[in-house]
């Protein structure tokens, strides 16, 4: 058996590949809300922006594929690894009562199901059009405004925002203690920088289509 | 009664509802039952508490609740059972022998259940077979060095926090609480504990790799489950031990892997 063979068959080599994944679509997701919060600098900032990803060219289809191959590897991990950990335990507790495991810990597989719903519609709401009124291919500005016009959109938006900010919260500390990078603590589960992370990305999110729906942008 | 009352007068007896997994073999069907404990001194262990209902079972001709135990001190892992839906009880870094009936209320009730893992079958009622673990241990838990007689103390200089490190690890006593608490029913402290503790040692550096390679790999092919870092683990430890022993297992692991280790002819290998 080849190490990579060996690696990927085992629950810590799956664990590092979502681990490495998760950092890759962490800092995406980061430069993401970064280029999106230009949507407080008005049309010709954000527009402008948008023109300058679609000038990188091949460029941004590298990006596109290094994120594609990203989540595939990260659901596809996470898949294996939840079918391990149920047959893992095959009778459940009459009783078990969570002690100090973060809800956001418990809810991580119900939210990356979200998220993945929640990529796909939002693929097809901003970048393919599939889902929006009145799509243009240049007019990011107004596709954000439309977009944003109707509660119940904006409400799937917030919630998949939540997720997000959910499985950040667990996902960023967990994911550089699975690769051994932090050091030993006297405390190893509280996690400050994965807080900071999880309210920033959420918050940054979140503000654009409430400001949308609240009138604050249009 | 009259013994634990001697010893504390002032505690009152209690009467609480047990409702037990009872559970004739191992490929029968198991189901909870419920037991009346009456007159139960605060002061009595867990343990000793299940003695006394035994006893008042064996007297009215029924099977007594079989439950693993050993020490009754706290340090040879047998005993431990899921109480109230924590592995071995309420109290923090305590076995279940050393948990004592003062940690309940009177009238209160109290879940008994064995520990829940593919990997820890039942045998009989609250034992579980853990041997998987003794397998873990067998595919790389050791040094491989003709030890001889004991050299000189001060010939091998540790330094303390590197000892300390290690005592803190080699401190685990097996009992399978944090298999029983996680919720993906993983061996992944256990095991880390027992890499962790040679890996900060100088004897434990020629095989390293190898022993973090084949004790992953045995933990897994044993039927435990992944690592989530829920944390539940650490808190269950009735040693304490903590989760960054799981990060040092995974660093191993990773490096071993890097670093394509030959795992032919070596004693652990899987």
């Amino acid at each position: 058996m080849s190490w990579q063979m060996r690696f990927w068959s085992s629950t810590v080599g799956k664990k590092v590949v979502m681990a490495v994944t998760g950092i890759m679509l962490v800092g995406f997701v980061i430069a993401h809300m970064l280029g999106n919060l230009q949507m407080f600098l008005g049309a010709d900032a954000m527009n402008g922006y948008a023109a300058f990803l679609k000038s990188t060219g091949e460029l941004l289809w590298v990006a596109r594929a290094g994120l594609f191959a990203a989540a595939v590897l990260h659901i596809v991990s996470a898949v294996q690894l939840t079918l391990i950990n149920r047959a893992a335990r095959p009778t459940e507790y009459a009783k078990r009562e969570p002690q100090v495991s973060t809800l956001a810990s418990r809810t991580l597989r119900v939210g990356g199901v979200i998220l993945a719903v929640f990529i796909v519609y939002h693929l097809g709401h901003f970048t393919l059009g599939t889902f929006h009124p009145a799509f243009s291919h240049t007019g990011v500005y107004g596709n954000v405004i439309i977009g944003f016009q109707s509660v119940w959109v904006v409400l799937f938006y917030v919630i998949a925002m939540a997720s997000l900010g959910m499985h950040l919260f667990h996902g960023v500390w967990a994911g550089f203690r699975t690769l051994g990078l932090q050091k030993r603590s006297a405390s190893p589960i509280q996690r400050s920088a994965a807080l900071w992370v999880a309210i920033i990305v959420w918050a940054g999110f979140t503000a654009i289509p409430v400001a949308v729906l609240l009138g604050i942008l249009n | 009664m009259s013994g634990a009352s001697m010893h504390n007068p002032g505690a009152k007896p209690m009467n609480l509802t047990l409702h037990v997994w009872r559970q004739a073999g191992a490929n029968v069907a198991g189901r909870i039952v419920d037991y009346p404990a009456k007159d139960i001194s605060p002061d009595m262990s867990f343990l000793e508490m299940l003695d006394v209902v035994n006893e008042r079972l064996i007297e009215g001709g029924q099977d007594p609740i079989a439950f693993d135990h050993d020490c009754r001190e706290g340090i040879c892992g047998s005993c431990g059972v899921m109480i109230n839906g924590a592995a071995h009880g309420p109290m923090k870094a305590t076995t279940a022998c050393q948990l004592h009936m003062r940690s309940f209320k009177d009238g209160d009730d109290i879940w008994i259940e064995p520990w829940r893992a593919k990997a820890f079958p039942v045998v009989k009622d609250l034992i579980v077979d853990r041997s998987a673990f003794d397998r873990i241990i067998q595919s790389g838990g050791f040094i491989s060095a003709p030890t001889g007689t004991a050299q000189d103390a001060n010939s091998l200089p540790i330094g303390k926090p590197d000892a300390d490190l290690a005592m803190d690890n080699a401190a685990c006593i097996g009992c399978g609480a944090c298999v029983a608490a996680c919720p993906n029913a993983s061996a992944s402290l256990f095991t880390a504990a027992k890499i962790n503790h040679l890996a900060v040692l100088p004897q434990g550096q020629p095989e390293r790799s190898k022993r973090a390679l084949a004790m992953v790999d045995t933990m897994d092919l044993e039927g435990f489950g992944g690592c989530t870092l829920f944390g539940e683990c650490q808190e269950a430890c009735p040693k304490g031990i903590s989760i960054d022993a799981i990060m040092q297992m995974n660093r191993d692991y990773i490096v071993a892997s890097a670093t394509k280790v030959d795992m032919k002819e070596w004693a652990g290998s899987a």
